[in-house]
């Protein structure tokens, strides 16, 4: 076990090495990152005084191994534009994205994992194909259509619910369903071939022939066991549901890190995106260990390996 | 020159049933209104009339019926949705083919030479696949600047890890086949052993792929236009019409709901498609 999470570990250092390796390097791939960080008529005095304040004209390597060097002490620098730091701004909006990604992700389980249960378990009737409908519709929808959607009919047209804003409840549904609609396709989907992988096993059988009916069996036991692969998607749908939020935060003018994204491309405050990208992919990469450490804990396979 | 001949019965023509034939009916619709954009749309999809704005479907002005409205410039939302299809498609099949190339390239070298090579690219997979897509896709479109090639290149440059998974797997069973050994004896160098012996026969995975990310692909190109980093106005995309719509979603819904619907038509197309696909050249994933 202690093997396990050692190795596990050095994986994701090695992951979050990568990350910051492949974003230095699309940062550079303009040529001169200076030109990202200034509003688009600065003159060329100012851009020359700034490349070299920021040391953007030293050599490659030197600029990479600075790089490093900063972020290891978590400093992710000033923002030219706004001259605060670069973590002060994106910390501000972080507890947002937060929010909008618990509510995507209750969406998603809770109405995925129902879902994929009842398809695996109601086979070859109306109500599966019924609901392989919906699971397709949710995977072909784009988030900002139905985001859009959602506005024009409880929004503009019902007036239910406020079509953007924060701050209560009532805020948080749209966007929350908006988000959390793919996500949701994605449990559905998963939570069905994981019961019905554990349907087709001995246990089912012997639970059967011991009398047990079907419901109950599915109950106790398969869902346990089916559980276990969807911790691991769990862990995923948490990075795709942070990503997806660059789009969606912007249909719901949502003050999350996604909006704040787009924001500071349209500003050309790049050192506030190259954080944003950094934080959620590192998160991404932190979920997905954990995940398997989880893993490893509740499967006993696992834990007793060693 | 397969030495061992698998008894396997003859692919025969694939049983669609109704839904998917109606499905693939739709599709070909949209590919082939697409590919006729410029002789079947009614108007330049760039000609504003500013005495036409946002006028509802079935609006005659001058004698021009624009069917499906008209958008904040007076412009033919229906010859722009047209033109908008050829946008989608050719961005979503060009960076498919880019990453197609891509990465099964790489999953078969990898699983073909095995050793530091293979540690070497499925390492890259793995960092690769660590950073959501869209947002690397977001930032290196934003750092680039917008132009097609670029976004066809970056969206087909941060898709390919899945390709190279598969392949690579697939290369590792596919390998171990004596006739690729025989072939080996024969002389046929790596590349030829590659290219006709392990590729055709690791094929049908890769397709099962592919169209996943066709679906995927039509949905990133659209949300990085609606952003404003994909394809630029006034060049017509389903997401850029759409973000511009958006701002007059009580006025004119349809500048919105139209591109809106004909995305969700083509995505919704794509993805039964491809899982019809799957089921068929995989049959044990039906089960599933």
């Amino acid at each position: 076990m202690l093997r396990y999470i050692v190795n596990r570990l050095l994986q994701a250092v090695i992951a979050i090495f990568g990350v910051l390796t492949i974003v230095f390097v699309v940062m550079h791939l303009s040529g001169d990152p200076t030109l990202l960080l200034v509003p688009q008529d600065a003159s060329a005095e100012v851009i020359a005084n700034l490349r070299r304040q920021l040391g953007f004209d030293r050599p490659i390597g030197v600029q990479y191994l600075d790089y490093l060097g900063d972020l290891l002490r978590l400093d992710f620098g000033t923002s030219v534009v706004q001259r605060v730091p670069v973590s002060q701004i994106v910390a501000a909006r972080v507890p947002y994205t937060i929010e909008l990604a618990a509510g995507a992700l209750a969406v998603a389980l809770g109405l995925g994992i129902p879902i994929g249960v009842v398809m695996a378990t109601r086979r070859g009737g109306w109500i599966e194909r019924g609901l392989t409908a919906v699971v397709v519709t949710g995977q072909s929808v784009p988030t900002f259509l139905s985001g859009i959607l959602l506005i024009a009919i409880f929004g503009v047209l019902l007036r239910w619910l406020p079509t953007s804003g924060t701050g209560s409840i009532s805020a948080l549904v749209m966007p929350s369903i908006a988000l959390g609609s793919v996500s949701m396709a994605t449990f559905a989907r998963m939570t069905r071939i994981a019961i019905l992988d554990e349907l087709g096993k001995d246990y089912v059988r012997a639970a059967t022939a011991r009398g047990m009916r079907m419901d109950q069996t599915i109950l106790r036991h398969v869902l346990r066991n089916a559980s276990i692969p969807l911790i691991t998607i769990t862990a995923l749908e948490i990075g795709n549901l942070l990503a997806g939020a660059v789009i969606i935060e912007t249909v719901f003018a949502w003050p999350g890190i996604g909006l704040l994204a787009i924001q500071s491309i349209q500003a050309r405050d790049f050192l506030v995106v190259q954080m944003i990208v950094l934080l959620i992919s590192v998160v991404y990469v932190l979920t997905s260990v954990l995940a398997d450490l989880i893993y490893g804990f509740v499967d006993p396979r696992i834990r007793l390996m060693r | 020159m397969a030495i061992i001949t698998f008894p396997l019965p003859r692919p025969r023509l694939p049983q669609m049933p109704l839904s998917v034939v109606l499905v693939a009916i739709l599709f070909v619709v949209i590919v082939v209104l697409a590919v006729l954009a410029p002789w079947i749309a009614p108007q330049d999809p760039n000609d504003q009339s500013l005495l036409a704005r946002l006028r509802p479907p079935g609006y005659t002005y001058r004698d021009v019926t624009y069917l499906l409205g008209t958008d904040d410039l007076g412009r033919d939302l229906l010859s722009r949705v047209l033109y908008g299809a050829r946008i989608s498609l050719a961005v979503s099949v060009l960076s498919v083919a880019v990453s197609t190339v891509v990465g099964v390239s790489l999953g078969m070298v990898a699983g073909w030479y095995r050793g530091w090579v293979e540690t070497l690219i499925m390492r890259a997979v793995d960092i690769m696949m660590s950073i959501p897509a869209i947002l690397l896709a977001v930032l290196t479109v934003a750092v680039l600047g917008p132009g097609f090639i670029k976004l066809v290149l970056v969206l087909g440059l941060t898709r390919w890890p899945r390709y190279t998974r598969v392949a690579f797997g697939q290369t590792l069973t596919v390998a171990g086949l004596p006739f690729i050994r025989a072939s080996e004896l024969a002389g046929a160098g790596a590349g030829r052993i590659l290219i006709h012996h392990i590729l055709p026969n690791i094929a049908g995975p890769i397709l099962i792929v592919a169209t996943a990310e066709f679906g995927l692909m039509i949905l990133f190109e659209s949300g990085l236009s609606f952003l404003g980093l994909g394809i630029q106005p006034p060049t017509p995309s389903w997401g850029s019409i759409m973000s511009v719509g958006r701002q007059y979603l009580e006025r004119a819904p349809w500048i919105v709901f139209v591109p809106g619907a004909c995305l969700f038509l083509l995505v919704f197309s794509v993805n039964v498609l491809g899982d019809w696909l799957r089921d068929w050249i995989d049959p044990r994933s039906r089960s599933r």
